[in-house]
């Protein structure tokens, strides 16, 4: 049998090492600014074993895909061709209220709410540790993907992007611990901020008085107010509300409507160019009709 | 070339259980994913306790913590106090029965578990529930496999 650690240092002292590197690298990912770079240099380095990690899954899907049945593919088909005609209708409408809307803001004197450009990305890794929701998308700063751009789905908002690589990207979860977001509710107008507590089902309204008129079953969507999410998409549906007097607050807890845990595809969303540029001037012909609604 | 194969062999495994770590899964057993980086990594410290040590374990957490999305430190923290506790040991805990291990490896799972929590508590301000302990059941189930296989591939290639 080999001799037990016949060189280098004795056992303790590589423990003492190794604990000292990694407060250091807590001290540095987490006190400091400097990670941000980091993370994402780290984040291109392992992107090869995400893709990795996602071939079985590939595999499966493709086969399944494959082997789908004539039959099924016309069901399928048609199913699609419905919904696509539902949604033509729909748009129809939509781009009418829209102009109408352009016409009203450019009344007002307010800016007009562009639509951004998008680009659909695959989840590469959904990665729900209970200490950290997050995903790894498909799309990196070769797309133009920057920091801070948010992720939406078909039913709502997902999250924000944290760390860019150059075909990767990490896009934090708004279920996240550690992260918060500006949030309207759709009824009253009321504004507040919904952080994640590591649920994938669940946000929290945070820091509302007991006197606030929220109900289960109002819909919050985003407010704009946070600089990061457009404003207007859906976030979450409150279903709970807990008026207790010994608690400084309300106790609300909503139900996002993405499905958090079970992402394959995400939409990019770049927010419109609009709002840094008009910042100065419009800002003070925006406040009278703001306060007029308040 | 034997060494630098055996080498090579020690490093794939702990690839492969890397890469188990983050395969996706569906939303119903994902709570349940053992820790396979840390059990591949105690098999190896308790055969080769030269050849894999606490640089090893430390390397391995922190690309768990790249790859997880962990405030970077905090896996690399844990895997190396775990590594720690099983070479200093490795002597008795060779003896111990494949059953007997897994549930000495029970326990190392629930300090590593103890240790991420606390220190994630510390620095992201996290809740506790007891589904975070599931890991620790599962890990202790597939220990026995992992043992008898990681042993068998290594009788077969020779690594010493």
């Amino acid at each position: 049998m080999k001799p037990f650690f016949d060189r280098g240092p004795s056992l303790p002292l590589r423990l003492f090492i190794a604990l000292l590197c990694s407060v250091g690298l807590i001290t540095l990912d987490h006190y400091t600014d400097s990670s941000v770079q980091l993370r994402s240099y780290l984040t291109a380095t392992v992107s090869p074993l995400f893709y990795l990690a996602n071939m079985p899954q590939d595999m499966v899907f493709g086969a399944s895909e494959q082997f789908m049945s004539q039959q099924k593919l016309i069901e399928e088909n048609s199913r699609l061709k419905d919904t696509l005609l539902l949604q033509n209708g729909q748009l129809q409408r939509l781009q009418f209220l829209q102009q109408e809307n352009d016409k009203l803001r450019a009344l007002l004197g307010t800016s007009p709410v562009t639509e951004g450009q998008r680009l659909i990305a695959e989840v590469l890794a959904v990665y729900s540790h209970p200490f950290s929701h997050q995903i790894v998308l498909n799309k990196g700063s070769k797309d133009g993907v920057t920091n801070g751009q948010p992720i939406i789905d078909d039913l709502g908002v997902l999250g924000q992007v944290v760390s860019v690589g150059p075909s990767s990207s990490r896009a934090l979860l708004i279920a996240d611990n550690t992260h918060a977001m500006s949030v309207r509710v759709e009824r009253t107008g009321l504004s507040a901020v919904a952080e994640g507590i590591g649920q994938s089902d669940a946000l929290r309204l945070i820091h509302l008085p007991h006197s606030t008129d929220v109900e289960v079953g109002d819909r919050l969507l985003t407010s704009g107010l946070d600089g990061v999410f457009p404003e207007g998409y859906p976030v979450a549906r409150i279903i709970k509300v807990q008026r207790d007097a010994r608690q400084p607050f309300l106790q609300v807890l909503a139900e996002p409507y993405a499905k958090l845990d079970r992402i394959r595809y995400a939409l990019l969303v770049w927010p419109h160019q609009g709002t840094s540029q008009i910042d100065p001037k419009i800002l003070e012909e925006m406040t009278p009709p703001e306060q007029g609604q308040d | 070339m034997q060494n630098s194969w055996r080498f090579l062999y020690i490093h794939l495994t702990l690839l492969l259980a890397l890469l188990l770590n983050v395969m996706p899964l569906p939303a119903a057993v994902k709570l349940f994913r053992p820790d396979w980086p840390l059990l591949v990594l105690c098999y190896w410290v308790l055969a080769l306790p030269h050849r894999t040590n606490i640089g090893t374990a430390f390397v391995l957490g922190f690309l768990v913590d790249v790859m997880v999305g962990t405030v970077l430190g905090v896996n690399a923290l844990g895997y190396s106090v775990i590594c720690f506790v099983v070479a200093a040991n490795h002597l008795k805990i060779r003896n111990f029965s494949v059953l007997q291990q897994s549930l000495l490896v029970g326990l190392l799972l629930a300090l590593y578990h103890l240790v991420v929590f606390w220190l994630s508590h510390f620095l992201t301000g996290v809740y506790f529930r007891a589904a975070y302990l599931w890991p620790v059941l599962t890990g202790m189930i597939v220990w026995p496999y992992i043992f008898w296989f990681l042993r068998r591939t290594r009788r077969q290639f020779k690594i010493q």
